[in-house]
């Protein structure tokens, strides 16, 4: 039985639809991997329906949905579509629905998703909305930790942009339902904003080599030039968030990156066992065949 | 003595304690507003035993439902509402916290979905009272702490 026909926002989850999700990904492990078959997709028609580029997110849906037997249509080059031609995106997700069984949305405003959940009758799965929610990296993240580390009573360290990353504030939504103790990593400019901090977590603001000795699992973002004022304020700052494998010495903690990375994980780093940021992107397949196969069957 | 100067109306909605200064914004909320036809009576700055000074409102020739006048609790919690009937009080009940508005408020983040003017959508928001009435915008998540700035 399904428990929802949409994944919007990760604040729509409970701990147990999570662990429901999470350990419907492990069913679909071999697969993804390829060295099982199955189709209990086959017939269904995915539409990736994305406004903004984001080239993985969309492949690891679509390799989720083929590995299934699925099949997936996509939205051409934003240009030669109607909607450079002022169609609203209502207009343009009723057209969709009726090609398509379930669609994957990615859009620049933020609720664009829910907005979508509202319209269309058939399953719509959030892949980003603007500064806002993006569920299925937050999921694939936890699953990540369930298989790499664990998840209950997690010690993690968060490292890098802590204010503006949305990727860091849904994972600490979720974190939140699993006990976990938390260590903030960043530039005082970065920090956590105060409305986040309110919550009913265990917050422990630290610096980058307390947190790698006292933590499982360290979750690096980038952070970005922009936020700076200047390159040498950026250099200044950013040099100091960057893992290396000296850093790292005899600790088994696990590191994690959304990806992609600029310099804040040295490459050294890629051959430790402490490594897990491609395995991670690797996740997100059974995770979002899960997710699938929650909202289509 | 009572220095309350305006009139009593014949059939209609009172809305009493009323925070002093918001009375045009309760009209909002209600959907009154210049080019209405219906009569309206406002006193401001009222002397009130609970709330040191109110504001009261009198709409004649309208039928206010109560859950629009409900809405009125965003910014006025303490208001009352009498309903008024061939000049008597037919019932008087004190405003109560919607769950949810739409339509009525704006969001605040410009880049919010509901924002956007090519989209046939109503801004809706979740309300809640945790020590002052906060609303959450259902599409983005955006709380709004000052209601009146961001009413439609
Ligand atoms: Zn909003």
């Amino acid at each position: 039985m399904s428990k929802f026909r949409n994944l919007i926002s990760i604040d729509d989850l409970s701990r147990g639809d999570i662990e429901h999700i999470l350990s419907r990904a492990d069913e679909f492990l071999d697969v993804a991997r390829g060295e099982r078959k199955l189709r209990i997709l086959e017939g269904k028609l995915l539409a990736n329906i994305f406004f903004e580029p984001s080239t993985r997110t969309r492949m690891s849906f679509e390799s989720a949905m083929k590995r299934l037997g699925g099949d997936v249509i996509n939205l051409g080059s934003l240009e030669a579509s109607s909607f450079a031609k002022g169609e609203s995106l209502a207009d343009a997700l009723r057209v969709v629905e009726q090609y398509a069984d379930c669609i994957v949305l990615r859009h620049y405003r933020e609720g664009a998703a829910r907005f979508a959940s509202e319209i269309c009758s058939i399953p719509v799965i959030n892949a980003g909305d603007g500064a806002g929610q993006h569920p299925t990296q937050t999921l694939l993240d936890l699953y990540t930790i369930k298989k790499e580390a664990r998840l209950d009573n997690l010690k993690i360290a968060l490292v890098g942009d802590l204010k503006y990353s949305r990727t860091v504030h849904s994972l600490i939504k979720a974190l939140a339902l699993f006990n976990a103790r938390i260590y903030l990593v960043s530039p005082d400019s970065l920090k956590l904003p105060e409305e986040m901090l309110e919550m009913d977590v265990n917050f422990v603001e630290c610096d980058l080599k307390t947190a790698i000795e006292e933590v499982g699992v360290v979750y690096v973002t980038r952070i970005q030039k922009e936020r700076f004022p200047d390159e040498e304020e950026y250099r200044k700052v950013a040099g100091s968030y960057r893992i290396t494998a000296e850093m790292l010495g005899d600790s088994d903690a696990i590191i994690m990156h959304p990806l992609p990375r600029v310099d804040e994980i040295a490459y050294d780093v890629d051959g430790l066992r402490n490594a897990v940021y491609f395995r991670q992107a690797f996740y997100g397949v059974p995770v979002r065949m899960a997710i699938l196969a929650e909202v289509l069957l | 003595m009572n220095l309350l100067t305006i009139s009593k109306i014949r059939d209609g909605t009172v809305i009493d304690h009323i925070p002093s200064g918001k009375a045009l914004e309760v009209l909002r909320i209600i959907g009154v507003r210049s080019g209405s036809r219906e009569r309206v009576s406002m006193a401001m700055n009222v002397e009130s035993s609970k709330m040191g000074r109110k504001d009261i409102v009198k709409v004649e020739g309208k039928y206010i439902g109560e859950e629009e006048l409900n809405r009125i609790s965003l910014i006025a919690p303490e208001a009352t509402i009498n309903i008024i009937e061939n000049y008597e009080i037919v019932r008087k009940f004190k405003v109560s916290l919607p769950e949810r508005v739409e339509g009525i408020l704006k969001c605040p983040n410009r880049n919010c979905i509901s924002n956007d003017p090519r989209e046939p959508v109503l801004a809706r928001f979740r309300v809640e009272n945790s020590g002052g009435v906060v609303a959450r915008c259902e599409y983005c998540g955006k709380k709004v702490y000052e209601i009146e700035r961001y009413l439609v």
